[in-house]
């Protein structure tokens, strides 16, 4: 019995741990809709920071007090981060915070590296809370007790400071209806500002106080950034009490659940999600998103096909693509294979997330669908290359079809994060069932047979097949089908009121745009000749919407632009520099600030500017946007 | 550094034009080296100054048969598919005459499939994984590290005179802690039949909730622990444990533990008596091992990890290859390569010609607490060799092409 108190007590204390960085996540997701990529960097520089003060001071002064300093000093950063980077682009598209939040977690990850050196660092324990307590003989840690505390008590700080101060006040407000608040008079960028940096100091804090029980190293944060959104999801965004409660049933439900199976902690957190957010769509404390007021993009800058100039220009560029085995080697050519793979795969995604609405946060899952359709039918059925790229991709789309019925029954950031839950727990089983996937070492050995084994052959191959599959997606946007599935996504009350069954379009949508997706990675198996769980990951999913954010995601063309700068960019300083991150992510920050709307959309704004005619429409259509 | 040289060569190249740069790729002769330089710093760092340690020799002593060699060195970030596409280029766009490197077992693996498809010279440094050697072999893969299978069977040989009879096991829940895991339970079982597996525990890799873990462990009561855990996960685990007192009057029998790069992070937490693997650089006497630990320490002013003596003699086994075939042909550099015998730090090792195993050994101690760090104490060498399956076995492990 005194076990199972005190394993709860040790999940409690791993629940506290996390609550303070998801509450920190929550609030600032609550206010300014900002999906705060870099939560989990700001988590690793408090502790790093920390690490340093409390090694120059000693005593429990020096400690504790270096703990709070390291914090205020991290917060401080934030409000720079705030000011500088984020105020720019709160007008953005959607998501698009995201982006510049995710160039900076690039750029933590390698300066940490830098500055503190690769070693991990071990931190001094807790002054006062070195020891365990015995607990009808099981120890306990006191600084786990004190951790116990602590939840809690931040807890109360918060909820006092939500409902008894002006200030928690108006973040409610704001919360509830930014644009409510904004109109009585409030000054929201000092509002933003002050709540960025709450949420900050948090997640430093988070960190910060990790130091007594962990190493400090410069993989923390992604150690903790998905855990803690999947937490905020849980417990509904914006909610501390919500953040709070899914943080102790997350940490119970590990530390029971792996007294009956210990491999469960891979999935554990993606399968509570998945079923929480089944069973209630916005969390178990969040409430139902009123209906969007702004039509999301698209009111300033109409969609329209290319005309037939422009065809031919899209055409002449294929044919110069087409032209490079002339000129390149094979590495050249192996490179743009990926490239064309890649720009299959962002206009997959930019399917469902710019033409539908639908941004997902998982899409790898049917890319590596897509890879591992074409290894099974390959090794096991021995099925020759054609069939096997002709049919892989239907793993993609059988799985589109499952998890899409789910996921389009949700919308927003829950949409993604059951995208991202169910591409977890496809990952997982890619991972564990190493009787038939191989485990993390793969499926080897998966070659393109000799008509496409050449790297020039394969690259055409790839190209075409990328050409073909971006006129199609092309074709279905200016489709009625299209055009439907834009109705859902600028108002769903609307489309209903016209008769347009928006469950179906938005399921047909995702089936179409994993089925796609399938086809990337169809392709993506024979160009490396291996599927490995990573083609499933989540970083091969950030990756994709990196591509579509840099590209526009209010534009049709962003995802094709958007593939290429970074797909290139990216192979070039790998293959360059051993801080690859930290030039990539730089360079994401600097096209974030530089191009708000990502690069094709900035082009098109530059174009429209100079075509009179265009005035005239925006002025047309600023009116209804406002009147919405 | 990596990057000036290859500016200055590519200046060298755009002044002298199309005709000194082939008379300069003559003259040399370029390794392709990949490795997770951004992932997992701790190991590389060291490792990346052992091959420049290894390269700056051999040049010094006259390069190939008088040609220079050179190593062209490509991050992975940890990712397989970005080791292909960095494999491709070294292969493609360098013209290198091997591949050589590798951390990660998945990393290994993607980039022998490729070195076998493309029927290029790859040596592995770093993978652990037996299936690199066994059923996943190729003929154009060597592998330089002693395998888990071997690592276990010194660690078995020691373990199996311990009176412990009920044992737990925690692992990172992937390829590596799996398949520790089963050669350690299966080689212990044939030696043992008395033991008992009471508990194991696969947290994630990289994201242990070490609380819940030590205390699931503990309830078991287990006499002896298995640990496979490393880096940070470790320093968790054993915070945790030291707090929780698991370790206490527990035999722990540890993987890895004992190398540098995962000792020095827990300084005074270290737990003593573990029983581990590792590298105790300042305790081994033996002429060849001053020798390079003198060379390294004037040149980095530091002390060698692990890491120093895969990335070292990774490039001195290449060298050595690369000398005797006397040419770049893949079937040369293999005839070459099959059964030869150079001296490391630890002594001579060789390349089996059976499954191109090399027989590189690790030493086997405790750790022990001196002046707040941690160290291995009452170590000794085991050569490779010793702890290999027999010839037949490995026959039928390794799949015949």
């Amino acid at each position: 019995m005194a076990f199972y108190v005190v394993q709860f007590l040790t999940g409690l204390a791993s629940a506290a741990s996390l609550f303070l960085v998801a509450s920190g996540l929550s609030i600032i997701f609550g206010v300014t809709r900002i999906v705060n990529f870099a939560h989990g960097a700001f988590y690793m520089l408090g502790a790093y920071i920390a690490f340093t003060l409390t090694e120059q001071f000693s005593g429990a002064l020096g400690f504790w007090g270096g703990i709070v300093v390291a914090a205020a000093i991290v917060a401080l950063a934030g409000v720079l981060v705030e000011i500088v980077l984020l105020r720019r682009i709160y007008h953005s598209p959607e998501l698009f915070q995201l982006l510049a939040t995710f160039g900076l977690t690039l750029m933590v990850e390698d300066l940490v590296v830098l500055i503190w050196g690769p070693d991990d660092l071990l931190g001094r324990r807790a002054p006062g809370f070195k020891g365990a307590i015995d607990f009808f003989g099981q120890n306990i840690p006191s600084y786990d007790l004190f951790l116990i505390v602590l939840g809690p008590v931040v807890l109360a700080i918060l909820w006092l400071l939500f409902q008894r101060t002006r200030w928690g006040i108006l973040v409610r407000a704001a919360t509830q209806d930014r644009d409510m608040v904004a109109a009585l008079g409030v000054n929201q960028k000092w509002l933003f500002t002050s709540v960025f940096a709450v949420g900050v100091f948090l997640a430093a804090l988070g960190g910060a106080l990790q130091i007594p029980r962990d190493a400090v190293h410069h993989a923390m944060d992604l150690r903790v950034i998905v855990e803690v959104f999947v937490v905020v999801v849980i417990g509904g965004l914006g909610s501390i009490v919500g953040a709070f409660v899914a943080a102790v049933l997350v940490s119970e439900l590990n530390a029971f659940g792996i007294l009956i199976f210990p491999k469960i902690s891979i999935i554990l957190v993606f399968l509570v999600m998945a079923v929480v957010l089944i069973i209630r769509p916005w969390g178990l404390f969040g409430k139902a998103e009123a209906p969007a007021r702004r039509t999301p993009g698209l009111t300033v800058n109409p969609w329209r096909p290319l005309t037939s100039g422009e065809r031919l220009a899209a055409l002449a560029a294929l044919a110069v693509a087409a032209a490079l085995p002339l000129v390149g080697g094979n590495y050249a050519l192996t490179v743009g294979a990926e490239i064309a793979i890649f720009v299959i795969f962002a206009a997959s995604l930019h399917f469902l997330m710019s033409v539908g609405g639908l941004a997902s946060f998982g899409h790898a899952a049917y890319f590596g669908l897509g890879a591992y359709g074409v290894a099974f039918l390959a090794k096991m059925a021995g099925l020759p290359m054609i069939l096997c790229l002709l049919l892989g991709p239907l793993l993609g789309c059988v799985g589109a079809a499952v998890f899409g019925f789910f996921a389009v029954q949700l919308s927003g950031v829950y949409f993604a994060m059951l995208t991202l839950a169910f591409a977890q727990i496809v990952w997982s089983i890619a991972f564990q069932w190493v009787a038939v996937t191989g485990g993390d070492n793969g499926i080897l050995g998966l070659w393109p047979e000799s008509w496409a084994a050449s790297p020039s052959h394969f690259y055409w191959l790839s190209l075409g097949i990328a050409a073909a599959s971006v006129i199609a997606l092309r074709i279905a946007i200016f489709s009625p089908f299209g055009y439907a599935l834009r109705a859902t996504r600028d108002s769903l009350l609307r489309s209903e009121a016209v008769g347009i069954d928006a469950k179906r379009i938005q399921w047909t949508a995702f089936v179409i745009a994993g089925t796609v997706a399938g086809v990337a990675g169809a392709l993506f198996a024979y160009l490396k000749g291996s599927v490995f769980p990573d083609n499933l990951g989540i970083s091969l999913s950030v990756d994709a919407l990196v591509m579509v954010l840099l590209g526009g995601v209010e534009t049709v063309s962003g995802p094709v632009i958007g593939a290429i700068v970074y797909k290139a960019l990216n192979i070039w300083l790998v293959s360059q520099t051993d801080l690859s991150k930290l030039v990539l992510g730089a360079f994401i920050v600097v096209i974030v600030v530089v191009f708000p709307k990502g690069i094709v959309g900035m082009l098109e704004a530059f174009t429209q500017r100079r075509r009179p005619s265009s005035a005239k429409s925006s002025l047309v259509t600023s009116p209804i946007e406002s009147a919405e | 550094m990596r990057r000036s040289r290859y500016f200055i060569g590519a200046a060298l190249a755009l002044l002298t034009g199309g005709m000194a740069n082939s008379a300069l790729a003559q003259s040399e002769i370029k390794i392709g080296e990949i490795n997770s330089y951004s992932l997992l710093p701790a190991f590389t760092e060291p490792y990346r100054k052992g091959w420049q340690l290894a390269l700056e020799e051999v040049n010094a002593a006259g390069g190939i048969n008088g040609k220079k060699l050179v190593v062209i060195s490509k991050d992975d970030g940890g990712k397989p598919a970005d080791a292909q596409t960095a494999a491709n280029e070294l292969v493609s766009s360098e013209g290198v005459a091997m591949l050589a490197g590798t951390f990660l077992s998945n990393i290994g693996l993607a980039v022998s499939d490729f070195a076998n498809q493309k029927k290029v010279f790859f040596l592995a440094a770093e993978p652990l994984t037996d299936a690199i050697t066994w059923s996943k072999g190729n003929r154009y893969t060597f592998r330089l590290r002693p395998s888990n299978y071997m690592q276990a069977a010194m660690l078995v040989e020691a373990a199996a005179k311990l009176p412990a009879k009920r044992w737990a096991t925690i692992a990172p829940n992937y390829e590596y802690g799996q398949s520790a895991v089963a050669v350690f339970k299966k080689l212990m079982s044939e030696k043992r039949p008395d033991i008992q597996w009471v508990d194991e525990q696969w947290p994630p890799q990289g994201k242990i909730d070490a609380g819940p873990v030590v205390q699931a462990v503990a309830a078991a009561n287990p006499e002896a622990i298995l640990n496979v855990t490393f880096g940070a996960d470790l320093v968790k685990l054993v915070r945790e444990g030291n707090t929780r007192g698991l370790f206490k009057n527990r035999a722990v029998v540890s993987f890895l533990t004992g190398e540098p790069e995962y000792l020095d992070p827990l300084k005074d937490e270290t737990p003593e008596g573990w029983i581990v693997t590792g590298y105790p650089w300042y305790s081994i006497k033996s002429p060849e091992h001053d020798k390079f630990l003198k060379a390294y320490q004037a040149k980095y002013n530091d002390y060698p990890r692990l890491g120093s003596i895969v990335g070292y003699q990774t490039i001195k086994s290449a060298a050595a290859i690369l000398t005797k075939a006397g040419s770049t042909d893949p079937e040369k550099l293999i005839a070459a390569a099959e059964g030869l015998s150079v001296g490391s730090p630890f002594g001579e090792i060789t390349f089996r010609k059976i499954d191109h195993q090399s027989t590189l050994g690790a030493f086997v101690g405790k750790t022990a607490l001196k002046d707040g760090k941690g160290v291995m104490v009452e170590s000794s060498y085991k050569k490779g060799s010793d702890y290999l399956p027999s010839d037949a076995e490995v026959e039928k492990l390794r799949l015949k092409q």
